[in-house]
């Protein structure tokens, strides 16, 4: 597979502070790359310094195979990019916005371009409205038609489901699924779920360092956590029936009672487990009530790490 | 040069597009026009001397709003993000900001004009160093708001940007006033008043273009463009 960025021991200090310590990743032709991390584990500064907005102290950087010092006007115009906060131009309309935006690209054929991104982020209804005026929906699609609008290689978005509302957020993620098809994306994030729905692979940064780098699937895999299920009936059952039907499934490591009606249930599988778990209490005829996800590895993984680090 | 022309055209929107371009046009026209026209019809000659007299003043309060929100508002609001993960030099931007500062006032002035219109009402006007005078006008205006936003790159506050300008700009005029460069030894209060904003202004004035007139608002403002582009390269913030 083609890299289409390459971090290698890349630091940059503030002052006494360092942002991002000797960190090295890479961003992978058709990968959407979770980047996850707590507030102020560097994530927006790594991001920084890919687009060339601010130098490393050490280390490299290239896009597309070239370093960015080398040829850094090369790099800008193969990333699109959203930054923290989705910074825009309050007094503008978004057309306006957009045109300074394509003519600055130096676009071949500005008008056709934009009306292909405010499609895309169905913009196209409020190109005439003054962006200061959109709700924050709409601010945040008029950012990221910015950030498609020379139609890069590489998406860089850097917590673009920030303050939005829950539909907002739906939206947003399946607009960044969709792009994630056809660009390699960088999706900068602190909340877990947030990387999870969209993300193939994740880097986890804290505190400058990267902590982890790994497929999903191998994340869950390789965590020593457990997920656990609470299952509630509606009326009282026997410990030992429970345990003894449940502990038959594979992946399910303990079973207890909490209270008459109510189990937890320890397992190392999630999905699958806990459709074996709801196929069992009907086989069973139990009167099941609820069944649902109390705590889950990948979660406890990704608070480890990150306590880890903090320790 | 288009991104220098495309950066200059979104500056000039930014401007156009709330209602204070007009308040400032307006209250340009009128501060101006009092200033001079209140003592105009007490001397009974007609010149417009004075008009250009004042102009210098009026300026270093009009200027500094003009230009303090240039990069400052950038990166108060984070655009300059987005401006800096464009394919532009810093070169490119810096230039196309300067230019727009310097249409703006060029505007102000163009507006003016109607002053020196009607005193030629009055009687005979001496249209040459009328035209001068706008000339450096215009150089003046630029120098003013190649350092006004110069400033402004310094800061993410507008209005510290704005007194930062207005003083700098002032102390830059009064070095070329008596008081201040009659209390050095004559050699050297020469040389402080050659460096003074306002003696060269009131030397194009007098209807003598001096090439070293003009060479010295063009170094002015040559060196506060490339402090301007050295302090985007710093990234200090």
């Amino acid at each position: 597979m083609t890299e289409m960025i390459t971090v290698r021991g890349v630091t940059k200090r503030y002052d006494r502070i360092t942002a991002v310590a000797d960190a090295t990743f890479t961003l992978r032709k058709g990968d959407i790359l979770g980047f996850l991390g707590p507030n102020g584990a560097g994530k927006t500064t790594a991001m920084k310094m890919i687009i060339g907005y601010l130098p490393a102290d050490a280390g490299s950087i290239a896009v597309a195979g070239r370093d960015i010092t080398e040829d850094p006007l090369k790099a800008r115009n193969a990333i699109g990019y959203l930054p923290e906060n989705n910074p825009l131009y309050q007094d503008m309309t978004v057309d306006e916005y957009l045109s300074f935006i394509a003519a600055m690209r130096g676009l071949k054929d500005p008008a056709a371009a934009k009306k292909r991104a405010m499609e895309r982020c169905a913009v196209d209804a409020v190109g005439h409205r003054i962006i200061g005026h959109l709700s924050k929906g709409y601010k945040q699609r008029v950012g990221l038609a910015q950030a498609i609008l020379h139609d890069p290689e590489i998406l860089i978005l850097d917590e673009p489901a920030n303050g939005l509302d829950p539909i907002q957020i739906t939206e947003i993620r399946g607009l960044i699924r969709d792009l994630g098809r056809e660009k390699s994306v960088i999706l900068c994030s602190h909340i877990l779920s947030e990387v999870e729905a969209v993300a193939s692979r994740v880097v986890i940064i804290n505190q400058g360092k990267i902590v982890a780098d790994d497929t999903l699937e191998n994340l869950k895999e390789r965590s020593s956590g457990h997920n656990i299920f609470r299952i509630e009936f509606l009326t009282a059952k026997d410990e030992r029936t429970v345990a003894d039907a449940l502990t038959k499934i594979p992946g399910v490591a303990a079973v207890s009672r909490v209270a008459g009606d109510t189990f937890r249930v320890k397992t190392k599988g999630e999905r699958e487990t806990g459709n074996q778990i709801f196929r069992t209490a009907v086989a069973q005829n139990w009167d099941l009530a609820q069944i649902h996800l109390e705590s889950r590895s990948l979660e406890n993984t990704f608070l480890s790490l990150i306590e880890g680090g903090n320790a | 040069m288009n991104n220098i022309l495309t950066v200059t055209r979104k500056e000039l929107l930014g401007y156009f597009n709330s209602a204070i371009a007009y308040i400032f046009f307006t209250l340009f026209l009128v501060i101006l026009s009092f200033l001079f026209f209140r003592l105009f019809f007490l001397q009974g000659i007609v010149s417009v001397n004075d008009f250009f007299g004042v102009m210098p003043w009026v300026f270093l309060i009009f200027v500094p709003a003009v230009t303090m929100k240039s990069w400052a508002e950038e990166r108060k609001s984070g655009t300059m993000e987005v401006l800096l993960s464009l394919p532009a030099s810093d070169l490119e931007l810096v230039v196309g900001k300067f230019l727009a500062g310097v249409a703006f006032v060029g505007v102000a002035l163009l507006l003016t004009l109607i002053v020196p219109a009607l005193v030629s009402l009055t009687g005979p006007l001496d249209w040459g160093p009328v035209i001068a005078s706008y000339l450096g006008a215009i150089l003046l205006a630029a120098a003013y708001v190649a350092i006004g936003n110069f400033v402004s790159s310094l800061t993410a506050n507008q209005i510290t940007a704005f007194l930062f300008t207005a003083v700098l700009l002032f102390l830059l005029l009064i070095i070329g006033t008596e008081p201040v460069f009659s209390v050095f030894p004559t050699l050297i209060g020469e040389v402080v008043r050659n460096f003074s904003l306002n003696y060269h202004f009131q030397s194009i004035g007098r209807g003598v273009l001096d090439s070293r007139d003009i060479l010295f608002y063009l170094t002015v403002i040559g060196l506060f463009v490339y402090y301007n582009i050295k302090s985007l390269e710093a990234r200090s913030w």
